[in-house]
């Protein structure tokens, strides 16, 4: 089972790979509320050189440049899942034509985010003896392959699973083992499981759109690759990705990610709430709270007024005005229970524990004002809100928090891959065989 | 308050599948290439190509060529009103003026200047011509003439002959051209070099040569005044022709009664005497025999 998965893995980057090769690659963030497409133009001799010191992790990003660019409302889509396949395939085509016509190339395979879809994180850890005095690659590929996979559950597909820390005989903590002297080598591995349904069901939307899916990534993890830096990357930090419908929380050490969870509660709770306790429309509501929202109310508050029309009132005769000190006393207990719920999240997953806890917001519910004072509080840690890293050509109205999922998994596609994956697992852990492991992709996507 | 911009209803921003699929296929660059570069061109060639394989058109391409190079003909920079012909004798200027049969003025673009030349040349007394056109509107023609080595005598008619034996002229009279030697016989006219070659040696006996006659189409005879007849071998002509000049020196054979020297054998010479000689001297046999030896 194991071994599948590895292959599974291989054959996912060697996909990625070969269209990075193709020079132009588009990149995909499904979201609940809107859906976005960044076209890149991939320079293949720049991302094979060697990264820059100090900038391992964004090394590959020097090679990326962005030349189309487009986002558009969503439909279709709800909790950050597929719903209506017929809605999201129109809007997909939209956004991706738009695109295109903005770069004046055409894209074929496609780098896609996905927000929602249950992911659920691992530690997985396995080990061997080192075979001949020194670590080769070989023992890390047996190490590898001799992990001992929890038991996930049916219906759901790995679509990470990365070593994030070596041991070799008691020192733990390194980062590439290989060349040196030890016994036993363990691996602890972060494995990442999401439900078979719902990437099912946006491989096929995709396909429909006569594009070719070249990689996955939840959107946790590329909001994490573009809000985060490289230190906060390195010791310790979580980015909570602030979405329509979902919010996601990954944790980053080391470099790695080491945890990602979804919430099902976001922005668009907050327009629900404020449309439920002032009668308003979803739209009237979701004006107010772009324009108006704040999650700290003071005195002044009270005497400034907002229109909010009644739902079915006549225009020009009914006007109902609200305080904005009422308007935020609707959306501070929502986004309460958001970051309480991901502070719960952090706390599950042993985030104190770190040597560096640093928060960084970001999406679009991080443009709310005052949202980092009050996240400070609930959180009890240092909170930022993080934008997404630059990366040449990329347009404005793109370099602003909701888009740093888009941009993350641009930074993912031009990433240099963990090379662990390369590792050649030994002939010793039973037949494998390539085809053997297109089949299960293919039977699964 | 009525919003004063009424809102369109809105639209689905999404292309039909159709549309979309064309944009995409309009965005790979060979399909644009060829669609926007390679169509057109065949499709202007192919339409260039039709119009030309239409007869009425090549008829009507035809005409317009045909009346361009009329009118490019009759401009007056490329008239010729005359013809100066230069170098050899007046007599072959005529003759030139003759065979060029142009009728002034006429386009130098009508003229086949290659023609011309050839039909000059083709006359026995030229041996080369060149003919241009001068900046002044005149055919220059100028001829080099082929220079008479000797006459022929040819059924009682006098011919200048070249040295390849072509006829150059007609001659009225031997005593027009004295300097020139004469030949007779069948075939002269091809062995002239040879005839000429045989006159210098026979220098000192210059002024007694009357001709030369081939005989045969094989053999010279040379005749001198008195109907003396120097009688050469087809091989080895000249050096026959030195021995009895040798002899001429020594003997003054040829001032005596002989009428023909017969070299025709190098190994036996013989002298055919005068009948005067013959009257005069009876050779007794033996020494006739012995002469002989």
């Amino acid at each position: 089972m194991s071994l599948r998965i590895f292959e599974s893995q291989r054959y996912m980057r060697e996909r990625l790979r070969a269209a990075l090769r193709r020079g132009t690659i588009g990149v995909l963030d499904i979201g609940s509320s809107k859906i976005a497409c960044l076209v890149l133009k991939i320079d293949p001799d720049r991302l094979e050189a060697p990264p820059m010191p100090g900038r391992r992790v964004q090394a590959g990003l020097d090679a990326v440049r962005v030349i189309g660019f487009n986002n558009i409302q969503a439909r279709g889509v709800a909790l950050g899942e597929v719903s209506v396949i017929d809605e999201a395939e129109r809007r997909i085509r939209a956004v991706v034509a738009r695109a295109q016509r903005y770069a004046g190339e055409r894209i074929d395979e496609v780098v896609v985010a996905l927000s929602g879809a249950q992911p659920r994180s691992y530690g997985v850890s396995g080990d061997a003896s080192v075979a001949q005095g020194e670590v080769s690659a070989q023992d890390i590929g047996a190490a590898m392959g001799r992990a001992l996979l929890p038991d996930f559950g049916a219906g759901r597909d790995v679509i990470l699973a990365q070593p994030v820390n070596f041991t070799l005989d008691h020192r733990t903590g390194l980062a590439d083992p290989r060349g040196q002297v030890g016994a036993r080598l363990a691996v602890d591995m972060h494995m990442l499981t999401v439900s078979h349904a719902a990437i099912r069901n946006l491989a096929h939307v995709v396909r429909r759109c006569d594009l070719d899916l070249a990689g996955v990534a939840t959107s946790a993890y590329a909001a994490g690759l573009a809000a985060l830096v490289e230190d906060e990357m390195e010791l310790g930090a979580a980015c909570i990705d602030l979405g329509a419908e979902t919010t996601s929380v990954s944790v980053f050490l080391r470099r790695h990610m080491i945890f990602a969870d979804t919430l099902r509660l976001g922005g668009a709770h907050v327009t629900q709430d404020i449309a439920h306790a002032f009668a308003a429309s979803l739209e009237d509501a979701e004006r107010a709270k772009i324009k108006h929202g704040d999650v700290q109310s003071t005195s002044r508050d009270d005497r400034e007024l907002i229109e909010l029309r009644r739902v079915g009132s006549e225009r020009q005769f009914e006007r109902r005005m609200i305080t904005r000190t009422d308007l935020i006393g609707v959306i501070r207990p929502r986004v309460e229970e958001i970051l309480e719920d991901a502070r719960m999240r952090l706390d599950a997953a042993g985030f104190e524990c770190l040597p560096s806890q640093r928060v960084v917001l970001t999406g679009g519910g991080s443009q709310m004002p005052g949202l980092e004072d009050l996240a400070t509080r609930i959180l009890g840690r240092q909170v930022r809100i993080g934008r997404p890293l630059r990366i040449q050509g990329l347009p404005q109205a793109a370099a602003s928090a909701p888009f740093s999922a888009l941009v993350g998994l641009a930074a993912h596609a031009a990433r240099p891959q963990d090379e662990c994956w390369d590792f050649e697992l030994s002939a010793g852990q039973g037949p494998l065989r390539l085809r053997r492991a297109l089949r299960w992709f293919r039977d699964n996507w | 308050m009525r919003s004063l911009i009424l809102r369109e209803a809105r639209r689905d921003p999404a292309p039909s599948r159709l549309r979309y699929r064309l944009a995409r296929w309009w965005l790979r660059p060979h399909v644009r290439l060829t669609l926007t570069v390679l169509v057109p061109a065949l499709l202007v060639l192919s339409l260039a190509g039709h119009w030309l394989m239409r007869a009425q058109t090549q008829q009507m391409l035809r005409e317009t060529a045909v009346d361009l190079r009329e009118a490019l003909r009759a401009r007056p920079e490329f008239m010729l009103v005359g013809l100066s012909v230069t170098g050899g004798s007046p007599a072959l200027r005529g003759q030139v003026s003759e065979a060029v049969t142009v009728s002034f003025p006429v386009s130098s673009l009508a003229l086949d200047l290659d023609q011309v030349r050839r039909r000059i040349e083709a006359l026995s007394a030229v041996a080369a011509a060149r003919v241009s056109v001068s900046d002044a509107g005149y055919l220059a023609v100028s001829v080099r003439e082929r220079r008479p080595q000797a006459i022929l005598r040819h059924n009682a008619d006098l011919y200048l002959i070249g040295a390849e034996g072509h006829r150059v002229a007609r001659l009225a009279s031997r005593a027009s051209r004295p300097d020139l030697p004469l030949l007779a016989g069948q075939g002269a006219e091809a062995a002239v070099p040879e005839a000429l070659a045989l006159m210098r040696l026979a220098a000192p006996v210059a002024a007694r040569v009357r001709g030369l006659v081939r005989v045969g189409a094989r053999r010279w005879d040379i005749v001198l005044d008195r109907d003396q007849r120097i009688m050469l071998p087809a091989e080895g002509a000249a050096a026959a022709l030195a021995e009895v000049l040798a002899l001429h020196r020594l003997e003054a054979l040829l001032a005596r009664d002989i009428t023909h020297v017969d070299m025709r054998h190098a190994a036996r010479p013989v002298l055919r005497l005068g009948p005067n000689a013959l009257k005069r001297r009876h050779w007794p046999d033996a020494a006739v025999e012995a002469e002989e030896t």
